[in-house]
């Protein structure tokens, strides 16, 4: 055990009213700005071009103009000579037009389609629900879990701040404009499972310190079980950051959005488990007497 | 005390470890470019002297070959290319010199020796992301599709009043709701004691009107999603047999949903063409000859699909059957070798014909092709609140005959058309009887093309990552944990070799997004091996002995470990229930990940550990090892 235990606990107060601020900060993102969502969530069609050389959007946007695709988004992807093109549009072809036209302007230089997508309106409306859907059933699927293998409060504690760390995400994503797509939404996901992990491990602890430290009060315990993880949580938050730095750096721009997604779940998620998740524990007052079941039984294993 | 493992637990670890590197060996032979030959129906095969031909033909190209081979697939053959830049060229010499009697497309042939092959192991699938290709996802229309078997209905009903002497007055369709009407009540009840003998598929209700009892007959809700399923699921077979047609190595096609279709056709770049043959919404319709004297109302004129300055023709309204029940359609040669095409139809089809024919033989029948061909079409429609044009699809109906002939007899469910022009007519017109049955037109919801540059690039980059993330892993453990961080390091690397065996093992397919799970289990991968060690640490600190504090610290780190897995896991399955394409492949490496990073974790480092300090008995633990 640790010589010195931190006291975590004493700034649970300060730390829910900065969780608070930050959520109602990442609310008002998400409705003023809203999310960056791409194509997968719009629908539309969106067509990525490799030039040989660096290329001028304005002409690009010229060429789009000139042939009624005014209200096309043109962005550089990555580097100054790959291109993204991006429109509302329901014809299944356009992107495929699109395609062509550009390789018919740019005789002088090579043109490779490396991407052409088109997704009915339909679908990104349904993949949007079925995104929401998972966080909900991800989140309720947790609530049985943690339910049944602690109990209640401790559950209600790990969902709300996963709830908490799911907004404050979107929020950073939303403010910060990351692109929104099918492979960040996984990344949410894993980001709010990565989050529990490091929630029961704590949790772990905090049972098993609430049978072993008859005579301390909660927030000591809490104190104790937190300091005891600590070099834990940071342990696995760091490498886990580490591995996803690597993708952030060279796993290429698809997985740019993967990459931050989680970078920002990992560290909201480890804050959230120490203050938001345990503070919850104080709030809701528990007790012994709430593992009282599982106490019983160590009573009775002794001889 | 001692950390020791049973001799049978070294054993075992040994023995999966060898397996997993023995079923993760395929992925490290690289997959050869190359051409795939196929006929275009089974009875085209390739013989040794088309490829001998094809040999001489790529040789003269100066296009170099690794090998020209037979599939063990009966009739197909397989070039194997040097450079991946050779494929395009290489397959138009291959379709020129066979000509078009067989489908030729680029593939990537695997290199996996045969004594790999001969146990079961084979490389990982690559998804469309990593591969390149096309992905499309169809929409059923289903609408379409009722109110297609609501025509068969009518005229069926029709007839069998005609034939039954019910004598009825004609009313238009209501929606999908058959009207009939009826002057007399005994000839209505005639008519409800005829459709209740013979059909249990409506829900019949009568209205009177203008003096003219109203039979209505409405399709059960029963009928209506047998409809839609059937609807789906033989439109899925017509697009196999279509993409079948494309020749594409290894295509996948998917019911995703109640009304959707996935397909993935992998190494395709041509789109047009992949969506011309895919997307043409074609049915058939088979129809009696009008008689010359028949009255206007009861015709329908139309022009023959190729032209060739035949006049059009007249043919009855009324349909005997539609091409959802053609179940296959073969080009072959009668008896005197004239060209012929052998049809066959399903039970119900077959009965529908021979009861349409009895009585017509010597009469002309005519096979009608229907091409549903999308418009643009826009509607003004309320959408959140705001009056604005919104773009349904729209289908304009062409209508042409492919084929008139003579009923020699009463036909069955497997007949045949003779009397076509040439060997190319009969093939032409037998792949659209096979291809043309579409139960219900379909229209484009999604399509993506992923360039081969962006699948190599995903897949280098992909590489790249794994191999960063496992040294920067690697690194923080011996770090942060020394001697055991070391052990826990080689762990890791088995974790990585085993996770890719598991996926060959099971032939699951790797995306993109699915490299970027498998870096993500390597680092948290390690947190297994960080809870057990700092709980060593803990207990070390409270004073157990070095023995004491191992088994300890993976006892008591075990519970925290299982609970926080399981919960990934569960994420994981979510993930894995509601996405598709390459989330899932995040999803199954996660899974997996996690499950073989159990095993690496605790099992393998267990036993590295036992095998380098179990049997030391000092009380303490030297620095370097923690």
């Amino acid at each position: 055990m640790l010589n010195k235990t931190i006291n975590f606990m004493r700034w649970r107060k300060p730390f829910y009213v900065i969780a608070l601020v930050f959520c109602i900060a990442s609310v008002v993102s998400l409705v003023v700005k809203g999310l960056n969502f791409s194509l997968d969530f719009t629908g539309g069609a969106q067509v990525e071009l490799s030039y040989s050389e660096p290329v001028d959007l304005g002409s690009i946007r010229q060429t789009l103009q000139g042939v009624g695709w005014g209200d096309a988004i043109v962005q550089n992807f990555g580097s100054t000579s790959d291109v993204i093109i991006r429109l509302a549009s329901e014809d299944p072809d356009v992107g495929n037009q699109i395609a062509e036209l550009m390789r018919a302007e740019n005789a002088d230089q090579q043109v490779t389609v490396k991407r052409v997508e088109f997704i009915g309106p339909q679908v990104g409306e349904e993949l949007r629900d079925q995104g929401g859907m998972g966080l909900l059933l991800a989140l309720g699927g947790i609530l049985l879990y943690v339910a049944m293998r602690f109990q209640l409060k401790f559950s209600s504690a790990a969902v709300v701040a996963l709830l908490h760390d799911a907004i404050f995400t979107l929020g950073i994503l939303s403010f910060f404009g990351v692109p929104f797509d099918l492979t960040v939404l996984a990344a949410l996901l894993a980001g709010v499972g990565y989050s529990l992990n490091d929630t029961i491990v704590v949790f772990d602890r905090v049972r098993e310190n609430l049978r072993l430290m008859r005579n301390a009060d909660l927030a000591e315990v809490i104190n104790v079980s937190t300091t005891q993880t600590l070099a834990r949580t940071l342990a696995t938050s760091f490498s886990t950051i580490l591995v996803l730095l690597s993708l952030l750096l060279v796993g290429g721009e698809s997985l740019q959005g993967f990459a931050i997604t989680l970078v920002v779940g990992v560290i909201i998620g480890t804050y959230s488990s120490i203050y938001v998740a345990n503070g919850l524990l104080m709030t809701q007052n528990l007790t012994r007497e709430d593992l009282i079941p599982k106490q019983l039984e160590e009573v009775d294993d002794r001889p | 005390m001692l950390n020791r493992y049973p001799l049978w637990k070294y054993l075992l670890i040994v023995a999966v470890l060898a397996l997993g590197f023995l079923y993760a060996t395929p992925n490290l032979y690289p997959d050869d470019p190359a051409i795939q030959i196929s006929g275009i129906s089974s009875t085209q095969t390739i013989e040794q002297s088309d490829l001998q031909r094809i040999e001489r033909a790529l040789n003269d190209a100066g296009i170099a070959t690794k090998g020209i081979e037979l599939s063990s697939n009966a009739g197909s053959g397989l070039v194997r290319l040097v450079e991946r830049d050779d494929q395009l060229p290489a397959q138009d010499i291959v379709r020129r010199t066979l000509g078009n009697q067989f489908v030729v497309a680029q593939n990537l042939a695997p290199t996996t020796p045969d004594w790999l092959l001969n146990i079961g192991a084979g490389p990982m699938k690559l998804g469309l992301d990593l591969a390149g290709g096309v992905h499309f996802l169809l929409e059923v229309d289903m609408d379409k599709a009722i109110e297609a078997r609501m025509n068969v209905y009518d005229s069926e009903l029709r007839s069998l009043f005609r034939t039954e002497r019910v004598r009825y007055r004609s009313l238009p369709k209501q929606g999908n709701v058959l009207q009939f009407g009826f002057t007399e009540s005994d000839q209505l009840n005639a008519a409800q004691r005829l459709i209740a003998s013979k059909y249990n598929e409506f829900q019949i209700t009568t209205t009177r009107r203008d003096n003219v009892d109203v039979l209505r007959l409405a399709l059960t809700d029963a009928k209506q999603s047998e409809i839609r399923n059937y609807a789906v699921s033989q439109n899925l077979t017509t697009v196999r047999n279509r993409v079948n047609e494309l020749g594409v190595a290894e295509p996948l096609v998917q019911r995703q949903g109640a009304n959707r279709i996935i397909v993935e056709l992998p190494g395709v770049q041509d789109t047009a063409e992949a969506k011309r043959i895919l997307g043409k919404t074609a049915n058939l319709e088979f129809r009696l000859a009008a008689e010359p004297n028949a009255p206007q109302a009861t015709k329908e004129s139309f022009e023959f699909r190729d032209g060739m300055g035949r006049p059009p023709a007249d043919v009855e309204r009324s349909i005997i059957l539609t091409g959802d029940q053609v179940t296959d359609a073969q080009s072959s040669f009668d008896e005197n070798g004239s060209p012929q095409v052998n049809i066959r139809l399903d039970g119900h089809g077959g009965e529908l014909m021979s009861r349409a024919t009895r009585n017509n033989v010597g009469r002309g029948m005519a096979v009608l092709f229907i091409e549903q061909r999308e418009v643009p079409n826009t509607v003004m429609q309320e959408v959140d609140g705001v009056m604005q044009e919104v773009s349904v699809p729209s289908f304009v109906e062409e209508k042409s005959i492919i084929s008139l002939a003579t009923i020699q007899s009463t036909l069955g469910n497997q007949f045949r058309i003779t009397g076509l022009g040439s060997p190319a007519e009969a093939s032409e017109l037998a792949l659209l009887l096979r291809a043309g049955g579409l139960a219900a037109p379909m229209y484009f919801a999604e399509e993506r093309t992923i360039g081969p540059s962006l699948g190599a690039e995903n897949i280098s980059n992909g590489i790249a990552a794994t191999q960063l993330g496992l040294v920067l892993a690697m690194i923080f453990m011996v770090v942060v944990y020394r001697g055991f961080g070391f052990l826990a390091s080689i762990a890791l690397t088995f974790n990585l070799v085993l996770l890719l065996a598991v996926m060959s093992l099971l032939g699951a397919t790797l995306t993109l997004p699915g490299i970027a799970g498998i870096v993500l289990t390597l680092g948290m991968a390690i947190d297994a091996n960080v809870l057990i060690f700092a709980r060593i640490r803990e207990e070390l600190a409270s004073g157990a002995s070095a023995q004491r504090a191992i088994h300890e610290g993976f006892d008591k780190a075990f519970s925290a470990i299982l609970d926080s897995n399981l919960t990934t896991l569960l994420v994981g399955a979510i993930l894995f229930a509601m996405a598709s394409g390459p989330i899932k492949g995040f999803a199954v490496t996660l899974s997996l990940g996690i499950m073989t990073s159990l095993f690496s974790a605790i099992l393998v480092t267990r036993a590295l550990i036992n095998l380098t300090l179990g049997g030391r008995t000092g009380k303490t633990l030297s620095k370097i090892w923690l």
